[in-house]
């Protein structure tokens, strides 16, 4: 259960970073009208809980270790037999899942240090004194939020798109020809659109935090001699490093179930992005293509897996750096 | 935390009147290219309502039509297929606000007892609870689709608004909004008083969340208004499409009527741009439910 440690670290952790007073429980003995009362609060949330959350994963696993078999010609339809590894060894011989993998986890490489980057670079600025109409920057970065992703990635691929983008239009003009939907361009081309996407939330996450650092840390920098610049690293930075873990926890989560903004590029019918160019996608085109419900749960744990793993390795770096 | 940074290479004082607004320069060019980059889609989006489909491919993307057309566009958005974008629309609405508001009330429900009560393997439940704010949501969608199918769910509006109800980052922000925002004293006078836990959490709690819940509902709408994978998964009904699976569909047809390219830009502006003007006013106190939600 590496994802569930990891979540109680990341919990101890920001738990710890939050100076304000606990009020606490009112401890004592457990009286039954107060039994009563954490039932009737916190049962409707467990029950959905375990309904959407639970319930899936395990049915998932339990689907994972089954697969459908086809007894003499076949005329009763297929049989449900117990398949043990198997669809754990076709998935990991599954080139198709392999490179999938390969390219969420390229994609995630270049586009996590990217966006995390971005997103305190302009959360500081906006926190400093460098920079004029900070409310109005504030609300422009943070608007492709409120897009759809879905409506983003169309908007994106039109951009990208010969014959209807202004950009493309603008670079053939200046001798430059980019193919923004083939070859390796593609990675870029979705990293770019997540990008667009994110970079306002996440700077919002890492500028609140920078908002309640307490000042005179800051001023005491000042008075030191540290320009903006040196406080910011050495002074504001390490202070907001849980927003920023959190931060790059959820986009590397987020990164790993990539599959609107692929499936809207293949959808466009110009590019050579796959129906399974993804884990997710492939999922997708597994269970609602080739109806083959065992392989899509397989592959459904793997991705879970994975985001436990790699939770669970970002935490554990996370905690080291912060005792040391 | 030692602030102090060795002052070496600091800049004398002397010299910094120039150096100063020399920076101060930089920094907002910076933000302005960045804004300039945010804004440019959106701005072809706009302009791009205003246009035919042969000037979508023609003229300039970034300046608008000769002609306006942004009724006309309007106007067949809405007839196309028998008016079932408005029906897109109020889908994706009662989705959103339907989910959003019963995740909100389940999760400062159970923020809320998480913070104030005492029981037995409390924190056990609560580590699951932000243990499933790490599991890929699109993970859980295949095997969701599985189970509804079993029981005949699959294509209903239930099968996509049960699976949005829950938001454990919710419970995550609901104990910390209690332990700042609800004084655990009065909720021992009210106790005192003789009203039970459930009124007790109405009366008193509830309404001191009031702020952080805001943000826990806003945190919920965008995502389910932003939910793509969950209604393609469950729904092939076009009736219960939402606005993105609608668009989606259109635009995967643009083979068969080249025309849906028009209308994949109009209908996506249309369903952005009252959502960007009602978020703007809404924006700065979705951040300091944030900033008391303790991600710092």
């Amino acid at each position: 259960m590496a994802s569930l440690t990891s979540a109680t670290r990341l919990r101890g952790r920001t738990r710890a970073a939050r100076p304000a007073a606990r009020a606490g429980a009112t401890g004592g003995t457990v009286r039954p009208q107060r039994r009563a009362g954490v039932l009737l609060l916190l049962g409707p949330f467990f029950v959905l809980f375990a309904l959407t959350y639970l319930a899936p994963m395990a049915y998932a696993l339990w689907l994972s270790f089954f697969r459908e078999k086809f007894e003499g010609v076949g005329w009763e339809g297929p049989q449900r037999v117990f398949a043990g590894f198997h669809n754990y060894t076709r998935a990991l011989t599954d080139t198709d899942f392999l490179q999938g993998t390969g390219r969420v986890l390229l994609y995630g490489l270049v586009y996590v240090p990217v966006l995390i980057a971005l997103a305190a670079t302009f959360a500081l600025l906006l926190d400093s004194a460098l920079t004029a109409a900070r409310r109005f920057f504030q609300t422009v970065l943070f608007l492709p939020h409120i897009v759809p992703g879905l409506i983003a990635a169309i908007v994106w691929v039109y951009l990208y798109t010969p014959g209807l983008s202004p950009v493309i239009d603008a670079l053939d003009s200046a001798g430059v020809h980019v193919d923004f939907l083939n070859g390796g361009g593609v990675l870029f081309s979705l990293v770019n659109i997540a990008v667009w996407q994110a970079l306002g939330f996440n700077m919002v996450l890492i500028y609140v935090a920078l908002q309640a650092i307490p000042r005179n840390t800051v001023e005491a920098a000042r008075i030191d001699g540290a320009g903006e610049i040196r406080t910011a690293f050495s002074v504001k930075l390490p202070q907001v490093f849980p927003a920023v873990m959190v931060a790059t926890l959820f986009t590397i989560i987020g990164s790993l179930q990539l599959f609107t903004e692929p499936q809207i590029v293949q959808s466009s019918g110009n590019s050579s992005v796959t129906g399974s160019w993804t884990p997710n996608m492939l999922a997708y085109s597994a269970a609602f293509e080739s109806n083959d419900y065992h392989y899509a749960a397989t592959i459904s744990v793997l991705i879970a897996l994975l985001a436990g793993v790699l939770s669970f390795v970002v935490t554990t770096l996370a905690n080291r750096r912060n005792a040391r | 935390m030692s602030a102090a940074a060795p002052a070496t290479d600091a800049t004398p004082r002397a010299t910094q009147g120039t150096a100063w607004w020399l920076r101060r320069s930089t920094g907002t060019a910076l933000c302005a290219i960045a804004a300039l980059y945010t804004l440019a889609p959106l701005i072809w989006l706009l302009f791009g309502v205003t246009k035919t489909l042969p000037e979508l491919y023609s003229s300039n993307g970034f300046s608008p039509s000769a002609g306006f057309h942004v009724f006309g566009n309007i106007a067949d958005l809405f007839r196309q297929d028998d008016g079932v974008f408005a029906r897109w629309i109020l889908n994706t609405a009662v989705y959103a606000v339907g989910g959003a508001a019963v995740a909100t009330l389940l999760s400062v429900a159970a923020g809320y007892a998480f913070d104030k009560f005492d029981f037995k393997g409390r924190e056990k439940w609560y580590a699951v609870v932000i243990a499933g704010v790490l599991v890929p949501h699109t993970a859980i969608v295949v095997p969701l689709y599985l189970m509804a199918a079993q029981v005949r769910m699959t294509d209903t509006l239930w099968s996509v608004l049960i699976p949005v109800m829950v938001n454990p980052f919710g419970v995550y922000l609901a104990r910390a909004y209690s332990s700042g925002a609800v004084p655990g004293e009065l909720l021992e006078a009210a106790r005192i008083d003789g009203a039970g836990e459930l009124r007790t959490f109405f009366t008193v709690g509830l309404r001191l969340m009031g702020p952080g819940a805001l943000t826990i509902f806003l945190f919920q709408f965008i995502a389910i208004w932003n939910n793509f994978f969950l209604p393609l998964v469950m729904l092939t009904d076009n009736d219960l499409f939402t606005i993105g699976q609608g668009l989606f569909t259109w635009n995967s047809a643009v083979g068969q009527n080249p025309d849906y390219t028009r209308l994949v830009v109009v209908g996506s502006a249309v369903a952005t741009i009252p959502l960007i003007l009602l978020f703007i006013p809404l924006q700065r106190r979705w951040r300091a439910g944030l900033a008391e939600g303790g991600i710092r």
